[in-house]
């Protein structure tokens, strides 16, 4: 199972880090989301799977039961999730604003910062 | 009620800037009253930084826990040496950057956000130098991450929008990186607390799942600190950003990074219980060669100056791979004199603009007669960086250079000198170029640089002449944070007296 | 594209719908629910009145602008935590008082930081989904 669940893992990983170096920009953000998204699931793996009760105390009682699931890692989860989803939020406005001002979305058109600063006194090649 | 804030002390340098981004997000249709109160959250956040340091020397290690939950299980902000050093000079970079943004930040970039989003790096900032969790530590980098993001793509241009996106998407790998490097680090150890990480990992066999975890930090702080061979996206944005925000950058968020290698490397994981303390020395050398050859072929000033940020972050590194007491209190030393000349120097940088009307240093030239305060106030910054005496960046090569053939890495040292000749070759360059020359452009008269630029280099400026004369004091200072790295009980015993040995 | 059912519809569902959230992040105290759910279907409600008559209709509902709301609900969650750290000693720790109306109601200053959340998370959700929807096509 815990195997398994690993294969899964580093597939997604791999689905992650192939779509980050593509040349397409919103399919970077793309292997971004699914890269931050095997990592919460590997902060999940971390607690430990198995078949258990969920975390929440019982009506009545004070303490949590002995054979509920480790609430950390859930919680750590809930953590990443939410700042994954405001950077991706990010990430996906400063690609729509780049197709905007650039008028396409391949990165190797994306050379104003080199540009700016270049060393070379013709201003950069720009052989695209 | 002193007693309580002081008691309180390892708090405030990350609440004030919290409440001044709420407060300036409030104030958003009101652009005046946004500055005034801005400019008193920078001051109260410095004082706060200040009243901390003054804690720390006074009383040792503080610690506070959160919630009212019992170290190990609830999140604590410890103030060590070295955590109180740092934000004490973030606070003096924050109100000097903040003086000089008086001058230099627009209006629509007020509009685009400047002030929350500066005091919310602030806070990122303060928050990953005092937090003792090592999962809120991603959580503050994070904040630090979104905010300074925001900072660098304020004006929307197309240079800035190519670089905020190559710094986001490989400062959101390094993330990445490092939450699973902390989701391994809990799978083994069960717990995420420092202090509680420092007392359990001795404890546990050397297993594949904990170098894994130690490699995976290193390399997600490496990339947030600028490392060799991932620091390339440094270059590539820095200089992209409103200077005003360039200087914040290369003071502070590069230095986080660094902090975070100190800290998980000296209290959490060993470097020889690692076997990585090779890998680390290789990276040191690579990160000061390959980041001054970098700038020795740049001719726009910021380019060149990022590359130094690059290959100063070696010397530091340098500190923590020979790892003996003489070289941990160089590279604290070198952190803090590095803070302070660098964003001096991109402030520098800005004034120079506003002098002469450009950035590049080809269509630069004659400041020196025309401006000589300003070529005056250069000299400070760029000799101390290039470790001329009796400015601080000499005292801090020498510690660290010292220790390093003291330390068994005779070749890091040796490396270290010939990076420091090629460090004055850029600094002179800068120099010959921007004030000696004769002016290119057909320009008679300079601009006039505004007392709220000027005043803030000065006081930098002061600070780093202060510390070059006056040096005895800081390394003191820089013995007692690199001792209390190298023995962590004091750490330890202020998080939780008494912790348990099985309290997980 | 203005369609009339839709437009018609959208006030008594964004109305729905904001009470609704309101129920969320009440409910959250001790139930599934709270702060954030509940700030992303306010979010959702001012989101159908963008869709049915445009962002100039939502911002009108919205009356202040949603960074300002923004600073307003992490003002709220700083200002929940500073009673802990003045009694206590300790930020955050959060305090209750029974007042003694009806059976016993219990205040405390979880709901304050529940409700610093819901306005957080509403306005920045607003601030993304307003900027997106109204930025001239290139």
């Amino acid at each position: 199972m815990n195997l398994l669940y690993s294969f899964c893992i580093a597939l997604l990983a791999a689905c992650g880090v192939y779509l980050l170096l593509s040349r397409n920009l919103l399919r970077t953000v793309l292997g971004v989301a699914l890269l931050s998204a095997a990592t919460n699931l590997v902060i999940f793996f971390a607690g430990r799977l198995g078949f258990t009760q969920p975390p929440v105390i019982v009506e009545g009682e004070e303490v949590l039961r002995a054979g509920a699931a480790n609430p950390l890692p859930q919680a750590l989860v809930l953590t990443a999730i939410v700042i994954g989803f405001a950077l991706v939020a990010f990430a996906s406005a400063l690609v729509l604003r780049t197709y905007r001002a650039l008028g396409t979305l391949d990165g190797r058109k994306l050379r104003a910062a080199e540009a700016l600063g270049t060393p070379f006194s013709d201003g950069g090649r720009d052989d695209a | 009620m002193l007693e309580r804030l002081m008691d309180t002390a390892v708090v405030w340098p990350v609440a004030v800037p919290i409440a001044t981004a709420a407060l300036t997000a409030c104030l958003w249709t009101r652009p005046r009253a946004q500055r005034v109160a801005s400019g008193i959250g920078l001051w109260a956040m410095f004082a706060a930084a200040l009243g901390l340091l003054a804690v720390v020397v006074r009383d040792g290690v503080q610690a506070k826990q959160f919630g009212s939950w019992a170290a190990p299980f609830g999140i604590s902000f410890v103030g060590d040496p070295l955590g109180a050093a740092l934000v004490a000079i973030t606070g003096l970079l924050a109100v000097a950057a903040g003086t000089f943004g008086l001058a230099d930040i627009r209006r629509r970039q007020e509009r685009a956000g400047f002030h929350p989003l500066l005091h919310g790096m602030l806070a990122g900032v303060n928050g990953a130098f005092l937090t003792g969790d090592i999962f809120n530590l991603y959580v503050w980098f994070e904040v630090m991450l979104i905010t300074a993001m925001g900072l660098l793509v304020l004006d929307r241009t197309r240079a800035q929008l190519d670089g905020t996106f190559r710094y986001a998407v490989l400062n959101l790998l390094s993330t990445i990186l490092f939450l699973m490097g902390v989701a391994l680090l809990y799978g083994s150890t069960g717990t995420l607390n420092m202090a509680d990480l420092a007392v359990v990992l001795p404890r546990l066999e050397p297993s594949a799942s904990l170098t894994v975890a130690s490699l995976l930090l290193l390399c997600g702080f490496g990339i947030k600190a600028g490392f060799f061979p991932l620091f390339f996206w440094l270059p590539a944005s820095y200089h992209t950003a409103p200077i005003t925000v360039s200087a914040l950058f290369a003071g502070l968020l590069t230095k986080v990074g660094v902090y975070a290698c100190f800290r998980v490397f000296t209290l959490v994981f060993s470097l020889e219980g690692t076997g990585i303390r090779e890998i680390v020395a290789v990276i040191a050398g690579g990160t000061m060669l390959f980041g001054v050859l970098g700038a020795a072929v740049q001719w726009d000033v910021r380019r060149i100056l990022s590359f130094h940020i690059v290959s100063q972050i070696g010397y530091m590194l340098l500190g923590l791979a020979v790892a003996t007491p003489a070289a941990l209190a160089g590279a604290v030393f070198y952190i803090v004199h590095h803070i302070v000349v660098k964003a001096n120097l991109f402030l520098l940088a800005g004034a120079i603009h506003r002098a002469s009307g450009t950035y590049d240093l080809r269509k630069a030239g004659g400041l020196m007669g025309r401006n000589p305060l300003l070529a005056g106030l250069f000299l400070v910054p760029a000799l101390s960086l290039a470790g001329i005496p009796p400015l601080s960046g000499f005292w801090a090569k020498l510690m660290v250079i010292d220790a390093s053939f003291r330390g068994g890495a005779g070749w890091l040292g040796a490396l270290a000198l010939v990076v420091g000749l090629l460090t004055l070759y850029s600094m002179s360059k800068i120099w010959m170029e921007a004030f000696w020359k004769a002016p290119v452009l057909p320009r008679t008269r300079a601009r006039p640089v505004p007392l709220a630029m000027v005043l803030p280099i000065a006081a930098l400026g002061a600070v780093t002449l202060t510390i070059g004369l006056f040096a005895e004091p800081f390394v003191e200072y820089a013995r007692m944070a690199a001792d209390a790295l190298l023995d962590p009980q004091a750490y330890v015993a202020a998080v939780a007296p008494v912790l348990p040995p099985e309290a997980r | 594209m203005r369609s009339l059912i839709f437009s018609a519809l959208a006030r008594p569902l964004f109305g729905l719908m904001l009470a609704v959230s309101v129920i969320i992040l009440f409910r959250g105290h001790n139930e599934p629910g709270g702060g954030f759910v509940g700030g992303l279907v306010a979010a959702a409600g001012f989101a159908i009145l963008a869709l049915a008559d445009g962002g100039g209709r939502a911002r009108a509902a919205l009356r202040v602008h949603p960074v300002e709301l923004m600073g307003a609900g992490l003002l709220l969650s700083f200002v929940s935590g500073l009673p802990g750290l003045f009694s206590n000693g300790s930020f955050l720790t959060h305090l209750w008082i029974t007042l003694p109306v009806g059976g016993g109601l219990k205040l405390g200053t979880t709901m304050v930081f529940d409700l610093g959340v819901y306005l957080v998370v509403l306005g920045g959700v607003l601030a993304l989904i307003l900027r997106l929807y109204e930025e001239p096509s290139a």
